[in-house]
């Protein structure tokens, strides 16, 4: 039993160890929270207010300056004024940019059309960009959010200012989504957002231009649904027009509200 | 209780006790087919010992595995549903193999003493090449549903699914974590029975067992240690296929949120290797020939521990733009020089390089070689190390300061390769040139210290702190995401945990999963014990 006890205490006294380095031996960070959509009011904004969003968004959400930093993982933006010029001039430039704005917009969103010499992914000869795009899942920036960035680069990197801030959305209307806000919590969301009711009976919206889906559940399993949300035109409802119900639904879905969607439409009975 | 609190916990309590019920067959099957080849019953009885310990650890982790799914359903149903339909078929095939591999391992123990001898030690040997099938397989199939959730594949932008589950299945991390986690496992499950002989050892009532589990403890940190030379390329190159996958993803790990982790990583892995080297050192006291290599011991702790802290030096600890103005610039003014990647290619290879010496003395300690070239396989021997480290140490210095960032990586192939070669080519030598060599005296098994057995203690604890933390790691850097880019996590836990609160769930974990560890080698133990209740029983006529 003394073994036991001293065994047992040796092998507290390493973890506590462990313990006590990982909590007080090393600076705590605090790891930023994740990204939330703003709120911003862009009808009240002057452009000076629009570049510092843009600046905000550089440096925050948008993750930038992970890789546009001092460290040599991604050229610098300081001078993207000057060099912008030059990449299009490039015979290796792939893109249909014509302007410094467009340029940047396409360096965000379909980074590969021009890759800077030195830093394309490790093997691809500089044809491809380890640079994701912005727009996507993993920074997922909006197009007011875009606009912003690319306000703030060309303030920053000395050239001429050419974004124009964006109109707000009509009142009434939602603000600009981002594609990626956290996904909706429940069914019934899902079906207001997306606008089912406007074709569909459902929910107790009474759409009438596509079937009832009250008790489609009754007739149907989750995969036809699905496919039927994904692929509208995979199987067209008898008596309905082909190609009314937009395809674009695959992808503005979060996976969890598409299940969701899935299971509440399939458990209608 | 948290959600995600329990979810880590129990998930990690599973990868724990799962990491040792595979591992452990592994070595088994390779000591049992030992013990054939050289009809030493000591190998059989301890290949039977270390399947002993691991049957109730085996029931342990389908505990914890079947309550990491009630706990995945209880409280992210959505994420579980998700990952079910995409890996629907491979469910089925989780749970048929689960129970082939339960029903072989039954066999497999059970079995032991009756498939004896002859033919049936053939028969037996299959169950077990069986088992190690079933629990890689099993190990495999797991692994992907991590992988899948760090970078999914067959799916599209949106998450859904259009591909079919092996696509899923054989996402971009796959392999490099299946790789790095069987060796791994391998290393933790070598401490894990070496820290049973060690409690062993130390309670021995006699001679006898003092010396046999003198004897278990050697072996058990011998299967550590070999498994621990390959790891830290296994790292190297998970880390960067993890790169190559996402940029982004392979920045949050090395330079971003979690760059000071990989000091915490250093130190513990430290331990590892430091422990390992000072049990072979103590082992040197078995034989009194070995007291010819005393003196060159401390030099090789000194290497150590100098490779030791510079690879603990941090690289990169850019954190916040405010943070990288204090500190002037990416890299500290004098210690940036041993930050960068080369210096600590250089380091790992020397801790490698000279681990594996303090192998070789120990071999040696107690012999004396009788070939005629032993004098030039010596000198052979000696050049080889000294041209190796040379050339570890140029090929690290070039690289790492006259050429720019981009080949800057380029060091570690040849450096890799150097170190395999002197480990490959020593060996070949000292197997030839020890040949019929002979015992400088007898080798007293059980003549270790006892603060010996406390470096095997260490070893396994550290070995599960690791574990622990670079779980942490793994699942942090998706950071608000449950599956990367598609499937966001949109819990109030959805933020990344600091260091300190994860130690704390790490620390409450490893105490949690030694009492489980205490638990099932007291099992063991008293599964070997009889008391004869007289009077108890009435009188058979
Ligand atoms: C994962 C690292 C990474 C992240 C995050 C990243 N970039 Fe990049 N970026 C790169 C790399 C590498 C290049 C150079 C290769 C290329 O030209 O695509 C680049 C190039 C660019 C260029 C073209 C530069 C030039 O000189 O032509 C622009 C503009 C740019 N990035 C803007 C951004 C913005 C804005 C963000 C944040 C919303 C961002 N980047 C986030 C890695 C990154
Ligand atoms: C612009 C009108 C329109 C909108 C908006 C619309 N749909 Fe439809 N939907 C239709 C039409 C028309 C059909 C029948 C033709 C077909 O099958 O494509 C249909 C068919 C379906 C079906 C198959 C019904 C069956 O019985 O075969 C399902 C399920 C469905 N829609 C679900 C939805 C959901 C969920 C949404 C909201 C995310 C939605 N739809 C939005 C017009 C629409
Ligand atoms: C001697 C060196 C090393 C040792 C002993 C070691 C040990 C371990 C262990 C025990 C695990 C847990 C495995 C499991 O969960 O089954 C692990 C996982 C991991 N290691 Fe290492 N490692 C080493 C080197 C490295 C290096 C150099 C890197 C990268 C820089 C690295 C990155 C990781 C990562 C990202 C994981 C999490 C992946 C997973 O869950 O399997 N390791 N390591």
């Amino acid at each position: 039993m003394n073994i036991f006890l001293k065994v047992a205490a040796f092998s507290l006294v390493m973890v506590a160890g462990f313990w006590g380095f990982a909590s007080f031996g090393i600076p705590q960070i605090k790891p930023a929270p994740p990204p939330v959509e703003e709120k911003v009011d862009l009808g009240a904004m002057t452009m000076d207010q629009f570049i510092a969003l843009g600046g905000k968004i550089f440096n925050g959400k948008g993750t930038c300056t992970l890789c546009h930093n001092k460290m040599g993982r991604a050229p610098m933006l300081s001078d993207i004024g000057k060099n912008a010029p030059l990449r299009l001039k490039d015979p290796r430039y792939k893109g249909t940019a014509k302007t410094i704005e467009e340029y940047i917009f396409e360096s965000m969103t379909k980074p590969s059309m021009y890759v800077v010499a030195g830093f394309g992914k490790s093997g691809t000869n500089d044809t491809e960009s380890p640079m994701p795009d912005v727009t996507g899942g993993g920074i997922g920036l909006n197009p007011v959010e875009v606009k912003a960035v690319i306000a703030y680069l060309q303030d920053a990197g000395g050239a001429e200012v050419t974004v124009e801030i964006p109109a707000m959305p009509k009142a009434g209307a939602e603000a600009p989504k981002a594609e990626e806000a956290a996904p909706l919590k429940t069914a019934q969301e899902v079906i207001a957002k997306f606008g089912c009711g406007a074709c569909h009976k459902v929910a107790g919206q009474t759409g009438e231009i596509g079937p009832n889906l009250t008790k489609i559940g009754a007739t149907k399993n989750k995969d036809y649904i699905r496919q039927s949300i994904l692929d509208p035109d995979a199987v067209i409802a008898k008596g309905y027009p082909a190609g009314m119900m937009p395809k674009t639904f695959g992808e503005q879905m979060k996976a969890k509200e598409l299940e969701m969607l899935v299971d509440y439409l399939a458990g209608s009975k | 209780m948290n959600p995600r609190v329990a979810v880590w916990l129990v998930a990690q309590l599973h990868l724990w006790l799962g990491a040792f019920v595979v591992a452990v067959p592994m070595f088994v099957f390779i000591i049992e087919t030992i013990g054939m080849m050289t009809r030493d019953e000591r190998y059989d009885n301890m290949a039977y010992e270390f399947i002993k310990v691991s049957i109730t650890a085996y029931s342990l982790t389908a505990i914890m595995g079947g309550l990491l799914s009630f706990c995945l359903v209880l409280f992210y149903p959505d994420l579980f549903k998700y990952l079910a339909l995409i890996f629907k078929e491979s469910m089925f095939a989780y749970a048929l193999l689960f129970f082939a591999e339960s029903a072989v391992l039954y066999i497999y123990y059970y079995g032991w003493h009756w498939l004896q001898g002859g033919n049936r030690k053939w028969v037996h040997l299959t169950f077990g090449l069986l088992l190690n099938a079933f629990g890689i397989t099993l190990m495999l199939l797991a692994n992907s549903w991590t992988t899948f959730m760090m970078s999914p594949a067959a799916v599209d932008a949106a998450g859904v699914f259009n591909g079919n589950t092996w696509e899923a299945i054989h996402n971009f991390l796959w392999n490099p974590i299946n790789i790095h986690r069987v060796v791994a496992n391998v290393a933790y499950g070598g401490s894990i029975v070496g820290a049973y002989a060690g409690f062993k050892f130390l309670s021995a009532k006699n001679k006898e067992e003092r010396a046999h589990y003198d004897w278990v403890g050697y072996n058990a940190n011998f299967i550590a240690i070999a498994a621990l030379l390959p790891l830290p390329f296994a790292g190297y190159y998970l880390t960067a296929e993890l790169y190559a996958y996402s940029q982004q993803m392979g920045i949050t790990l090395m330079g971003g949120v979690f760059a000071w982790i990989f000091i915490i990583q250093a130190v513990l892995i430290g331990a590892l290797f430091l422990s390992a080297n000072y049990y072979l050192w103590c082992g040197m006291g078995r034989s009194d020939g070995a007291s010819r290599y005393n003196g060159r011991i401390k030099f090789i702790a000194i290497v150590l521990v100098a490779a030791f802290l510079v690879w603990f030096t941090p690289h990169t600890l850019v954190l916040t733009n405010s943070e990288l103005k204090s500190l002037g610039g990416p890299y500290h003014k004098y210690l940036g020089v041993f930050g960068i990647m080369p210096a600590k290619n250089t380091a790992v290879n020397f801790l490698l390089t000279f681990t594996f010496m303090s192998f070789m003395f120990y071999r040696r300690a107690n012999k004396v070689a009788t070939v005629s070239w032993a004098t030039t396989g010596n000198a052979i021997q000696i050049a080889l190390f000294t041209m190796g480290l040379i050339n570890i140490v140029t090929l690290g210095v070039y690289y790492g300061y006259f050429t720019n960032t981009v080949y800057k990586v380029a060091a570690s192939i040849p450096q890799v390769l150097t170190t395999l070669t002197i480990i490959i080519v020593s060996t070949v030598i000292d197997t030839l040139m020890y040949k019929g060599a002979k015992d400088v005296a007898p080798l007293h098994w059980g003549r270790m210290p006892a603060r010996s057995q406390y470096a095997l203690f260490l070893l396994a604890v550290s070995f599960t702190w690791l574990m622990g933390l670079m779980g942490y790691v793994r699942s942090g850097i998706r950071q608000h995401w449950h599956v990367s880019n598609i499937f966001r996590d949109a819990s109030p836990d959805a933020y990344t945990p600091t260091l300190g609160y994860a130690a704390n769930v790490i620390t409450v974990g490893t105490i949690i999963f030694m009492a489980m560890v205490i638990f099932v080698f007291w099992l063991s133990t008293i599964s070997g014990k009889h008391v004869v209740a007289k009077g108890y029983w009435k009188e058979q006529a």
